[in-house]
């Protein structure tokens, strides 16, 4: 069977611009990849980096988080804080032998439509590239036995 | 009429031996102990053989304290008897608990392990590249070895676990408290966590002020302010996201918390705790600045899963390095 690796991708989009603007994709009519998996939150400074690792552990692909534009976070500076967190967590997954091309922060705002289906496109494209999460394969074959 | 004695077994697994100390530093409450309990198994003081404890009756033992991580079949097969002969069971130190600095080894595998054990490391002299083998053959018969495992595992990823004491090692005056607890009939629900519902900072007897840096130093980097906030002044403690009970111990000797307490209480993840307590206040405020620029900001932190999974790395949600086949 040669079925093309379909990765899976949890976005956690920020209720005030990001959100909007997969909205806008949406009602714009614009073609995107069905990878994503979007979950909605406030801001995307509520996304615990548990959150993350935990998508990760339960076998996702891919991890986006889309925050306003610097500057225009509704709650002031929850976007910076995300970006720091995401690229720290970057910087962790490395070391667990994950690429951190998996973890993806953007900045798309309500009026940006094409802009998140665009993000979206080149994230599923660079995740098909990498292939299935490498914590899959290990998360179930977890005994210490062979290796 | 007199009460029969309690049992009590201590064994010690992938450790350091720190926590056979700790179980001493008690000092003379440890003939508070003798006088409640009868000690039927320690590795480490009496001379009891495995035989012997496979022989004890199941359950037999009232209380079994357990430290280290499991990272050899001797010491998997130790859990699971000792496991099968106690009452309770308590993971005893950061090792059983969270999986402690030998999890650290989960960077790596049981040949990796092996490379720089016994043929990379500068002080090894070994020209015929001997590593240990599970078994070898010599003229008197075979000889056997445990296997070691690839992943360091943590007690309760072994065995079913009553108790954690959690500590690196557990702090003394906290395992007082434990032997008082049971000698009572006191013990919390399955599961507990035997420490405080606090965190090391609720502890720590220095100033915070403004939780705002900009710049990350390194111990040796500095002379710190012995009346402020470690990570204020930019060295990173890992008081925000640990449990305490310790009393800040390091903190008070002018060292930053390194994690040994394990995640607070609701808190699933120490690291993914830390990496939120640092990303909010590292270069917080001065992001509309020119200059700011937060690859480089985060870039001053060097070894984020060494400095934030210290001691939980086999408790974390990934668990392991990824091993590359």
């Amino acid at each position: 069977m040669t079925e093309e690796f379909e990765p899976k991708i949890v976005g956690f989009l920020c209720n005030w611009c990001s959100y909007a603007g997969a909205d806008l994709a949406g009602v714009s009519r614009i073609q995107y990849p069905p990878n994503l998996r979007i979950i909605r939150v406030m801001c995307s400074g509520r996304v615990d980096p548990a959150f993350i690792l935990e998508a990760f552990r339960s076998g996702a692909d891919g991890v986006l988080i889309a925050g306003c534009h610097p500057g225009d976070c509704h709650y002031i500076a929850g976007n910076y804080k995300a970006q720091r967190r995401g690229i720290l967590l970057k910087k962790l997954l490395e070391q667990f032998g994950v690429e951190p091309q998996r973890l993806k922060i953007e900045f798309v705002s309500a009026s940006e439509g094409a802009k998140f289906a665009a993000v979206v496109k080149e994230m599923v494209e660079t995740i098909k590239k990498l292939g299935p999460s490498p914590l899959k394969v290990q998360m179930e074959g977890l005994t210490y036995a062979s290796g | 009429m007199s009460k029969e004695k309690l049992k009590f077994a201590f064994y010690w697994a992938a450790s350091c031996g720190g926590c056979e100390i700790a179980v001493l530093d008690i000092n003379e409450k440890i003939l508070d102990v003798v006088a409640i309990a009868d000690i039927v198994f320690w590795p480490v003081a009496i001379d009891i053989k495995y035989k012997d404890v496979e022989a004890m009756p199941d359950k037999s033992i009232d209380v079994c304290f357990f430290n280290g991580a499991i990272r050899t079949e001797e010491q998997e097969h130790l859990a699971k008897l000792l496991r099968k002969k106690s009452k309770v069971l308590v993971a005893f130190g950061s090792c059983a608990h969270q999986g402690g600095i030998p999890g650290l080894a989960n960077v790596a595998n049981k040949k990796e392990v092996f490379e720089r054990a016994y043929l990379q490391s500068p002080s090894t002299n070994n020209p015929n590249s001997v590593t240990p083998k599970t078994s070898f053959k010599v003229p008197e018969g075979e000889l056997k070895l445990p296997e070691f495992f690839d992943t360091v595992k943590t007690l309760d990823q072994t065995v079913d676990v009553d108790y954690y004491l959690p500590g690196c090692p557990p702090p003394s005056a906290q395992v007082a408290k434990v032997v008082e607890a049971i000698a009572k009939n006191e013990l919390p629900p399955k599961g507990s966590v035997l420490a405080p519902e606090k965190s090391v900072c609720d502890e720590c007897p220095r100033k915070k002020e403004d939780k705002k840096i900009s710049k990350i130093y390194r111990v040796y980097e500095i002379t710190p302010d012995p009346e402020r906030c470690l990570l204020e002044q930019g060295i990173i403690c890992m008081g925000p996201a640990t449990r305490g009970g310790c009393e800040a111990q390091c903190i008070s000797a002018n060292m930053p918390c390194t994690g040994c307490g394990g995640p607070c209480p609701n808190e699933v993840e120490q690291g993914a705790a830390m990496i939120s307590a640092l990303s909010s206040i590292l270069g917080v405020g001065g992001e509309r600045d020119l200059d700011y620029d937060a690859e480089k900001m985060i870039g001053q932190v060097k070894d984020p899963l060494g400095t934030f999974y210290k001691y939980s790395l086999p408790a974390s949600f990934l668990r392991r390095r990824r091993i590359k086949k």
